[in-house]
Order: structure tokens, then sequence, then C-alpha cells
């Protein structure tokens, strides 16, 4: 084969999505879904949720009736089986206030946005692209919004133009030199935002267009021009194929492996046992002090930051070994000790005195689960 | 982010290895916190305690 041909295969496949490494956005075809593949949230309840893995919903302000559904849908612009992201209101915001602004975002960390090289000359331009579908057609915005050092945020529209119809939009944003760029750290680097609604307070700020110093929430959503996704009841908003690359070219949409995708998730958010009924973990533990004891559970992949512990119901663990002594808990009972790359080290306090010759088991009973948060 | 019943637990292991959580309940949720500025919910805590609305208990 010929070096031409070589070259010429090496573009083709690049047109096709086929190099991977180049979307900065983690799970934009909406597949990882670990939490639940619905979410309910409420302006008196839940106001910010993750749906699928790494993608968030929330309501800024003081909402007074707004509530709905965030879920993985199988609906796909190009797939008969491709999941996408979807809102879908339920009460009405009766008027939108200019308080209140309503977004789906994914934050990025900032050692993975090293290459953008902001804040100096040789800063780059990044492309958003995303196929999105809505019940309420009009001008939209998404902002880049970058909170190390000086607060930085640009604001772009899109508009969709016919109802409930799958769209392509793809959105250059150009080098931010200025602000003080991001630090090569493990913290928020830059938020990719997508406004689903905006009261007058959080646009008007003059970031609609190009980079400037965050001056407050007018800049926030600059260049929304619609809020009938939050004050029409059962209005829907979907997005899937979200990608951000390098450059002011946007390339096909690239296709992960589920595993890839879900591996990537759980540097973010990952779920050690089993909700499902009769599924058994069991664990080494041990002495911690004269009522402690301490127990490392395997966690699947590094994780990005100490974890917040939950579970998925108020928990079924517990700890036997010793001369005959055992003792059941639940997840407020737990407390974290530390985190390394293989696992999670945890201590609960219990009801007898462990002896440091004895060997002990922890162990997360039937449906019990560890659910580990390190979302930025 | 509603953030209730902040309680503060601390223990020392017999080597001298120290564990702290704050146990709390985060959207209706029950949550177990680290105490780690890279942990976005002990943030939160900590803005809303800056900010007077809300107390850490410490456990008894």
């Amino acid at each position: 084969m010929s070096r031409a041909r070589e070259f010429a295969d090496l573009a083709g496949s690049a047109d096709a999505g086929g190099l991977t490494g180049k979307n900065i956005l983690i799970n934009g075809g909406m597949t990882v879904a670990q939490r639940s593949t619905s979410t309910s949230m409420a302006h008196d309840g839940t106001t910010d949720a993750f749906g699928v893995d790494r993608f968030r919903i929330s309501m800024g302000g003081t909402h007074e009736q707004l509530d709905g559904t965030f879920a993985q849908v199988t609906d796909h612009p190009l797939s008969v089986s491709g999941k996408s992201s979807k809102w879908t209101t339920g009460t009405a915001e009766s008027s939108y206030d200019s308080d209140e602004y309503f977004y789906f975002a994914q934050l990025i960390e900032a050692q993975n946005v090293q290459h953008l090289q902001y804040g100096g000359s040789n800063a780059q331009s990044v492309t958003l692209s995303f196929y999105v579908k809505s019940s309420v057609t009009g001008t939209f915005a998404c902002n880049l919004y970058k909170p190390d050092n000086t607060l930085r945020i640009i604001n772009k529209t899109y508009a969709i133009s016919s109802a409930n119809t799958w769209e392509k939009k793809t959105i250059t944003f150009p080098a931010d030199t200025g602000g003080g760029g991001i630090n090569n750290d493990n913290g928020q680097g830059l938020y990719a935002v997508w406004h689903l609604a905006a009261g007058s307070g959080s646009v008007g700020g003059g970031s609609n267009g190009a980079w400037k110093t965050y001056g407050g929430l007018t800049d926030w959503a600059d260049g929304q021009a619609t809020n009938a996704v939050a004050t029409t009841a059962g209005a829907t908003w979907q997005v899937t194929d979200c990608q951000l690359e390098l450059g002011e070219q946007a390339t096909p949409f690239e296709h992960r492996s589920f595993g890839d995708e879900l591996a990537r998730c759980q540097r973010y958010y990952q779920v050690s046992g089993s909700s499902v009924t009769n599924n058994y973990h069991v664990f080494p533990a041990q002495r911690w002090s004269s009522n402690n004891i301490f127990f490392s559970v395997p966690i699947a992949t590094s994780m990005r930051a100490n974890p917040t512990m939950g579970s998925d119901t108020s928990g079924n663990f517990g700890a036997v070994g010793g001369n005959n002594q055992s003792y059941a808990f639940s997840l407020s009972e737990m407390n974290f000790v530390n985190l390394d790359s293989s696992s999670i080290t945890a201590r609960v306090t219990v009801d007898f005195t462990p002896n440091s010759q004895y060997a002990y088991t922890g162990y997360f009973n039937t449906a019990g689960e560890l659910q580990l948060d390190a979302e930025l | 982010m509603i953030i209730e019943n902040a309680v503060r637990h601390e223990s020392t292991s017999d080597s001298g290895a120290t564990s702290v959580s704050i146990i709390a309940t985060i959207d209706g949720v029950q949550c177990v916190v680290p105490e780690s500025a890279g942990n976005r919910h002990y943030a939160e805590i900590m803005r809303q305690v800056a900010a007077g609305t809300l107390t850490i208990a410490d456990a008894d």
C-alpha cells in the first residue's frame, strides 16, 4: 500500500469518527446511567441532579412551581436503539422570574483540558456539536465557563427551528487567551452548558459571542431567548451525541465502547456491591480501635477525589468474626477513612470490643450497595 | 443543594490514624461525606456553614 493510500485511509477514518480521544466530553452518547434511568426533580425537592453519568440538570434561583423528569430514553437521530437524555416538564413555572435559570451541563476535569492552553497566546478554539430535539422552537444559548483563576465565560446561541425534530448543531468557541488559564489539577476546569431557560437577571451581561470576565448572573445565559421549556407543561428538550473537540471543525461523533465509556464515568461515580436481591459481597476487616472495625471495599477504577458514600437503601451491611462477634449496620454508621487506586476504606462503630488477634469479615447483605460519588 | 442534619464523626485508631466524616441528609438522601476539599458535597457544606445557613453538630 502506498503512503498516499495510507494517509487517505487515515483521513477517511478520522472523517468517520474512527479516531479516538478527540471528544473532551464523557458519555456524550448518553449510554451510561449508573444512578438511574429516570430522575424526578422539583423546585421544592431535588433541584440539581445527575441523569445519565456525567451530565447534570440544575434549577438555579427560586423556582416556585417547576418540576419534571430527567431521563435516559431510547430515542436517537441516527440509531434505532441509541440513547439520549430527555427533560420533560411536569408542572410548569407560571412566570419566569429574573433570578431563575435552568440548565443542562457537564463539568470537565481541569487536567483534561490542559491542551486547550487557555490563558496564553497559544490558546485553542474548541467546537461543540450535538443533536437536539425539543417541543419548543426558538433561540437557545450554550456556554463555556471557566471557574479557575479569573472567572471567564462565553455564550453562543443556536436555533431550534422545527418542533419535535432532531437537529444537529455545531458551535465553535474561540480561544480564551485571558483569565489566567486553567489549573492543572483534578478540580473543575471547564463547564459545558446548555441553557433551557433564563430569567431576565441571567441575560444581558455581554457574554454572548466573546469571552469575557464573568461579571455575575447576567453573563450566565446571555443570548438565551426562550423560557418555554420551563413555562410549558409537558414541554420536552433532549440531546445526544454531545462532542467537544479541539479546533474549529466538528467531526463525526466519536463512538466509544460501552466499557470504555463506563470506565471513564467510574472515575466520578461508581457502585460497589449490588442493589440486586440475594447478591452478597464480603471483604476483609479488622480492629480499628476498642469499639471500631475497618474494612476495605474494592473499587473498579481510581476515583477523582475522596467520594461521598451513599446507598440506595438505608444500608444492609455487617461484620462478623472474632469470637462469634457480629454487628449489622446501616450507611449512617459508616465513616470514611481513606481512598486509594484499588479500594475505599471505611470504619464502623460496633457494639463489641474487636480483638486485634482475630480476623473479621465485612459484608454487604442482599441488595446492599455502596454508591461512591466523586463528581465535580 | 438542601443539606440537613449534618453531624461530624471523628475517630482515632489504635495506631493513631484519624477518620473524620460528616453524615448528613443531602437532597433527602443520607450521605457520608469525607472532609476533603475536592469533594463537592464537603465544599457545599463548608459554603453553607460560612454563609450561616448550616450548622454541623458533633457526634455524641
